[in-house]
């Protein structure tokens, strides 16, 4: 099999992962919902995300419709659209957090169809004119890269790849062609926040994507607490924490789904368990 | 009528390699569904390459489903209506009753050849949600079935007979929970049991090979209507008119007369309370292309791309897409799209069953809704094939309602 090394340009992400390599680091990567629960708490919860431990940045767009997603994610979509999110306010948002921070990537993951309304071609303009180093779009597999992928790196915009556990030697190639930033692989068959991941098969998993490619690989979909994470951290260059942490965003809320004051605080100290540092 | 088609060196050459019609189809899913999307694709091919793969799906639609299903003239809808000769495709008749056995067969035929062992689907009305449930008892596979809270309000006794065909039926609490969120749940099902899972999708959408393997198993009906329409009356019929909420139906009439330029086609899609209200289904008449559940196409949504629910009477037309190869046939201007409302659409369901004797499904009552437009503008010599895709009784708790009768 050939080897993939592919590096079309030096992003916050490539400089991120050599940080941590060279600190013989496992990054954190943390996924929230933008504007979940609402505008005002998001952009607090957002700003402290890298004091309390976030290496790497994800952010979720919300869509109506998100087919990979539990009810834990599927949830914080729907806050935020009650909330007003949009597209556009996004963007928003990472401008403002890319003001105060310069060097935490920030990846935004969510579904095409939003991007498409959006127009393709400004959105990867207005994305990385906010600050946005890279994106992860689900139902965008390499078969239709013509669609953003392709657009996004010459963009300057790394498009991060799932590669899962039927992605099969025949088929690696396909996905690790326009790979760039890192890989995420994706450590249960499944949406998230539904299943655990079991350590010895990712491991493997890891160790023969390794054989292919030279790009950072993140674990994720199914990480849900801290000695999960140390226990992959080994292996992987960064875990990713989803589902886990949107649960203690759930948990902030009162009766009325109302942010309690010292919902910011708890999900910061939360992943202050998470960090790897 | 006012087709005026953009000049194509076939309408029947779709879709390409890559599953696309022109612009709309693809494959949008996630990379866990990619390989099984691939060998779907690639059984698939293999399938329709053998015969002894027709010949076995031939023996069933014969023996089990009851095909080929009437060409039947209905004297008495031409004779009110005053214009077009009238000709209903009586797939009403089917086992199950309704047209979506035709494509259930296909699917599980392919599904015993992937070695697949469990069943699911995604039903709105229920009848596809009976016709897999039946094939899988056929079949003796495990099958369960994704519904929306609302549609199994609405379609008691279709969910009632997907339980005594042994399948489980799961509501679907998210979102519109109706047809559009049974199948982001049916979706979701399938990537987290990708090894042993065969999805029946129901309708000519989802990712490619999807629209056009169901289009294949639906061109039965279009097929038999040629030979059926030579024998009565010497030529082919004039006109075409299906009901459109996925387009299964519809595809599976048109396709066969696609490259005939003296066929005119009309599909009816589902204009709710009125297209110019926000409560309807007309996803080509007042929806923009979109990316939702494996495939680009009309989708009902917001100006920031969020899908929105639709509103129709009809449980099997509520869905805010419609199937790429439709999309593009709207593009290329081959098929004409209009749409009912629920108002016209109970009329026509009235009007239907006291003149024929035949209680059609809400679904179809939408097309004969159109009928009802159309066919007195047109002389006596026009001939108008309408499908009536599915039979009524399991509407007449919702009909009831409407009209105001307690049962």
């Amino acid at each position: 099999m050939s080897h993939f090394s592919s590096e079309p340009f030096t992003s916050r992400l490539t400089t991120r992962f050599a940080a941590l390599k060279a600190a013989k680091r496992c990054g954190l990567v943390t996924f929230v919902t933008a504007g979940d629960p609402d505008a005002a708490t998001f952009a607090a919860l957002l700003a402290g995300l890298p004091r309390a431990g976030a290496d790497i940045i994800e952010l979720g767009m919300p869509f109506s419709d998100p087919m990979a997603d539990g009810p834990t994610i599927q949830a914080a979509g729907l806050r935020a659209l009650n909330a007003g999110m949009t597209l556009a306010k996004i963007l928003d948002l990472v401008h403002d957090f890319r003001a105060q921070d310069q060097a935490t990537p920030l990846v935004l993951m969510g579904y095409f169809n939003p991007i498409y309304a959006y127009g393709a071609e400004r959105f990867l303009k207005d994305a990385k004119a906010a600050g946005t180093d890279g994106l992860i779009v689900v139902d965008l597999p390499p078969e239709e890269d013509s669609e953003l992928c392709l657009p996004a790196l010459r963009e300057g915009l790394n498009f991060i790849r799932l590669v899962t556990p039927t992605t099969d030697a025949k088929r690696l190639p396909t996905v690790l062609n326009n790979a760039s930033g890192f890989l995420y692989y994706v450590s249960v068959t499944g949406i998230t926040g539904n299943k655990q991941a079991s350590a010895a098969p990712v491991r493997e998993a890891i160790e023969r994507l390794r054989q292919s490619t030279d790009l950072p690989i993140a674990v994720g979909f199914g990480i849900t607490t801290p000695e999960q994470a140390r226990a992959l951290s080994s292996h992987a260059d960064a875990v990713v924490v989803g589902s886990a942490i949107v649960n203690r965003i759930a948990a902030g809320l009162d009766a009325n789904g109302k942010a309690k004051p010292e919902l910011v605080n708890d999900v910061l100290n939360f992943v202050r368990t998470l960090a790897l540092r | 009528m006012k087709n005026e088609p953009k000049p194509q060196n076939s309408y029947r050459s779709g879709p390409d390699e890559s599953g696309h019609f022109g612009l709309y189809g693809g494959r949008f899913v996630a990379e866990t569904l990619m390989p099984l999307v691939l060998a779907v694709e690639e059984a698939y091919a293999k399938a329709k390459a053998d015969p002894a793969f027709q010949t076995e799906l031939d023996y069933y639609l014969k023996h089990y489903v009851g095909r080929p299903s009437p060409l039947y003239y209905a004297p008495r809808l031409t004779e009110k209506l005053g214009g077009a000769k009238i000709y209903m495709k009586r797939d009403e008749l089917n086992h199950t009753g309704a047209h979506k056995i035709n494509h259930c067969m296909g699917q599980i035929l392919l599904a015993k050849r992937m070695g697949k062992t469990r069943i699911i689907a995604e039903t709105g009305a229920g009848q596809h949600g009976v016709a897999t449930a039946t094939v899988a008892a056929l079949f003796n596979l495990p099958c369960t079935v994704y519904m929306g809270e609302l549609d199994i309000e609405r379609q008691k006794p279709n969910v009632f007979r997907m339980k005594l065909l042994g399948a489980e039926v799961k509501p679907v609490t998210s979102g519109s929970r109706s047809l559009k969120d049974a199948m982001n749940e049916a979706l979701r099902d399938w990537v987290s049991h990708v090894e042993d899972t065969f999805y029946i999708i129901g309708t000519v959408g989802g990712p490619h090979p999807y629209p056009m393997m169901v289009r294949d198993f639906q061109a039965v009906m279009g097929r038999e209507v040629r030979s059926q329409i030579m024998e009565a009356e010497g030529r082919l019929p004039d006109s075409l008119v299906a009901c459109v909420g996925g387009g299964s139906n519809a595809m599976g009439l048109f396709y066969e007369f696609l490259n005939e330029p003296s066929v005119k086609m009309v599909a009816v899609e589902a204009a709710g309370h009125g297209v110019n209200t926000g409560m309807h289904a007309a996803a080509l008449a007042g929806g923009k292309a979109g990316v939702l559940h494996g495939m680009r196409s009309y989708f009902l949504q917001s100006e920031d791309g969020q899908i929105q629910e639709a509103h129709s009477i009809s449980a099997g037309l509520d869905y805010p897409g419609v199937g790429p190869e439709h999309a593009w046939l709207h593009d290329t201007q081959r098929v004409e799209y209009a749409a009912a409302t629920d108002d016209e659409a109970i009329a026509a369901f009235q009007m239907c069953s006291r003149l024929e004797g035949i209680i059609p499904a809400l679904e179809p009552s939408h097309a004969l809704a159109h009928v009802q437009k159309l066919a007195p503008t047109l002389p006596k010599d026009h001939l108008m094939v309408v499908n009536i895709c599915g039979r009524g009784d399991k509407d007449i708790f919702t009909v009831a309602e409407k009209l105001g009768v307690t049962l």
